[in-house]
């Protein structure tokens, strides 16, 4: 485990404010999403997940077809996509549009594929300026945070954090209520969206059949991003498509009852091409940026490419007992919770940070409340697998194979494993009520240094079960 | 007609916990069975399956397959043993026809301890009787892999004089995970407190679980903060009276 990842875990399950402000949240999301897919109030809940699983299976099995599609029907429509290959050309696409059309400022709506990429760091290197809009973006752009989590950006943050931000980065008051601190940003980002030259979103869902991009939201900022400037850019990762408009009956429903538990978003729009001659709002240019970043690398694997079906609803996040410990800095990178814990190594590699795929107690939380039926368990699984197959580093994982070829050996021999045992258990100090608080320095290594400083252990029996029940056969 | 039962007792139960063994032997001779303890056993393969050392994994499930191939019923304490056994070991034998079809041969015959005496044993009341206030602690793969969540209640409220005091979060992680209770000590320690709040909160003055690895973690943090709360499996509940 690198040292960064360690820290940070501990910085924040030692933290009690922080770990309130996380429990609380993330809590809050997971019950009004539980109520949201009740029996009583979506009946046909399961059966809505085993359709989106399978259409995004067939999607994904058949992207090439889909992306063609896309592409013919937002020509059709006026439009035009644009493939990059990563985070470069996707800077490098924006800085040509912005010095052609003489733009200087865009807005942004909220988009974790942005993230990815450092959209707004490498465009702000050359000059350009890049807001975010969506409130929670908007605060953690102005403090230059990472966003906490896929659907609540700022969730780490209390009402003091967010003053104290605001009076630090805008000049105002000290102003702790909530209400009025969105007045804040409203007035600031309405001068933002009238003078911005370009409008760059993400996307929910790109629909293969109509060469629309749908977003959902609920500030209605992305609406006026995507209408108020002269260009709108859709910058979206290449697994978003869904083959038909008539999917969406089956992915909005999902979406929103797992991301925040509303039935749906305040907002929902449907964007294809730039404004037509008959109508009065819109952009009069329309581009849809699709990025690989590492996604067909994903695509060649087929027992993890079901990783590629997420529609960052965040619940996983939500419901997982580690992320509500460790929330979503301590990832890293700007994936976070159990769907971060199985892409970020498959776009940054095993080893980018070999112990995340570890950092899970396998409780499976995650893939029960998965609108789409990833098996994150199961990948994470896999790719322990994986990074157990590389070299090891340093002593303490050489230490580790060597121990697992010898448990191995000693399992398979029960004579053995019982002398083992029996030799471990003389080691045992005194204990009270069978539990041991402490164990002699030459004990107090690896794992046992690890289990005894959160909890006592339990001593080993007196005798174990095969010796009692020996002596009870023997006539 | 009897059932014949062969007990995998887990390797946790073997060293540490051997009176949850003895207490379901004795509960399953009471209801009628033929219980019989294959000494050659030793552990299920899941420590090295969960640490990715997948070799290893499949020469102790090699194994285990060897020493129970002749068993009628394999009975269990603990719901993430049995699922390693009944769900994990056929991803492991993917590669290996020979093994995967042992492996599939075996998963119908591996049953997690309240599981085989409700849907195959048919009894819900062993005859118990303990006077004691307990919560029950839904373990990560009962739950989730095995689908087990209204059998240990069903037969908890069979016992005389025990009430059932549910939990807020009886289904979260008690964080142990085998060894991330090591490798993610301080997380892994938050996370029992987490579980032990939400139990203190009840009134129990014991948790009852299916496995022996949940308990030990939350035993291990509830003696650490001394706190009268006792942790029992399912079968010594069960073999009380």
């Amino acid at each position: 485990m690198s040292a960064a990842f360690d820290q940070k875990i501990h910085e924040t399950v030692s933290n009690p404010a922080l770990q309130l402000a996380i429990y609380t949240a993330t809590g809050r999301l997971a019950d009004k999403r539980k109520s949201a897919v009740a029996d009583d109030y979506l009946p046909e809940y399961q059966e809505l997940r085993d359709q989106a699983s399978d259409v995004k299976k067939h999607t994904i099995d058949n992207l090439d077809y889909y992306l063609e599609q896309f592409e013919r029907n937002v020509d059709a429509h006026g439009g035009k996509v644009v493939y990059c290959k990563d985070g470069s050309e996707v800077a490098d696409f924006i800085l040509g549009l912005a010095k052609e059309k003489k733009a200087q400022l865009i807005v942004k709506s909220k988009s974790m594929t942005t993230e990815e990429i450092d959209f707004n760091e490498r465009l702000e290197h050359h000059g350009l300026e890049s807001v975010e809009t969506d409130l929670g973006e908007y605060i953690i752009q102005l403090a230059h945070e990472r966003p906490y989590h896929i659907v609540a950006p700022a969730l780490h943050m209390t009402r003091y954090d967010v003053a104290r931000v605001f009076t630090e980065k805008l000049g105002v008051a000290n102003e702790i209520v909530i209400e009025k601190q969105a007045g804040i940003a409203r007035i600031r980002l309405r001068e933002k969206f009238l003078a911005a030259d370009i409008g760059v979103s993400g996307a929910n869902f790109l629909v293969a059949d109509s060469g629309a991009v749908v977003l959902v939201e609920n500030e209605g900022n992305a609406r006026l991003t995507t209408s108020a400037p002269r260009i709108h850019v859709a910058v979206a990762g290449i697994e978003k498509l869904i083959p038909r408009a008539q999917d969406l009956a089956t992915f909005l429903k999902l979406l929103g009852r797992s991301a925040t538990g509303q039935s749906l978003t305040v907002y929902t729009s449907f964007l294809s091409g730039p404004r037509r001659s008959t109508e009065i709002d819109g952009p009069d240019e329309f581009y849809v940026v699709l990025i690989d970043n590492g996604r067909t690398k994903l695509l060649a694997d087929r027992e993890k490419r079901e990783s590629l079906h997420c529609i960052r609803c965040g619940a996983c996040l939500n419901i997982c007992p580690v992320y509500r410990k460790i929330g979503g800095h301590s990832f890293p990178w700007v994936y976070s919770g159990p769907i971060g814990a199985i892409i970020t190594p498959q776009f940054m590699g095993a080893l980018h940070e070999p112990a995340l795929p570890f950092a899970s107690s396998l409780c499976g939380a995650c893939a029960e409340v998965c609108p789409v039926k990833i098996d994150i368990p199961k990948i994470l699984l896999s790719l322990r697998a994986e990074v157990k197959k590389t070299p090891p580093r340093g002593i303490p994982e050489r230490l580790e194979r060597l121990a697992y070829r010898i448990w191995a050996w000693v399992m398979r021999h029960p004579r053995i494993y019982e002398m083992v045992a029996m030799a471990a258990a003389s080691l045992a100090p005194d204990s009270k009520n069978g539990y041991i608080r402490a164990v002699p320095a030459f004990l107090n290594f690896g794992p046992i240094r690890g289990w005894l400083s959160q909890r006592d252990l339990p001593a080993p029996a007196p005798k174990s079960f095969r010796q009692i029940w020996r002596a009870r056969s023997k006539p | 007609m009897a059932h014949r039962v062969s007990l995998f007792v887990t390797c946790v139960v073997d060293q540490l916990f051997p009176k949850v063994g003895l207490a379901m032997a004795e509960v399953l001779e009471r209801i009628g069975c033929q219980v019989d303890f294959p000494e050659a056993q030793t552990c299920c393969g899941q420590p090295a399956f969960n640490s990715g050392f997948r070799a290893e994994a499949r020469e102790v499930a090699r194994y285990f397959l060897s020493v129970f191939a002749n068993a009628e019923y394999v009975v269990i304490p603990s719901g993430s043993c049995a699922s390693m056994i009944s769900h994990h070991f056929e991803d492991i034998f993917q590669k290996e026809p020979a093994s995967l079809a042992a492996a599939r041969a075996m998963s119908p015959k591996v049953w997690e301890f309240s599981k085989f005496l409700l849907e195959v044993a048919g009894v819900e009341d062993v005859g118990a009787e303990l006077h004691e206030v307990v919560t029950y602690h839904d373990s990560c793969h009962a739950l989730r892999e095995l689908r087990i969540k209204q059998g240990p209640r069903q037969l908890l409220r069979k016992v005389r004089g025990l009430e059932l005091r549910e939990m807020d979060v009886a289904e979260e992680c008690c964080g142990f995970g085998g060894t991330f209770s090591v490798k993610f000590d301080e997380l892994s320690g938050a996370m029992a407190r987490t579980k032990i709040d939400s139990v203190v909160r009840t009134g129990a003055s014991a948790i009852v679980s299916i496995d022996s690895s949940c308990l030990m973690q939350l035993r291990g943090a509830l003696s650490r903060a001394d706190l009268p709360i006792r942790t029992m499996h399912l079968a010594e509940v069960l073999a009380s009276r």
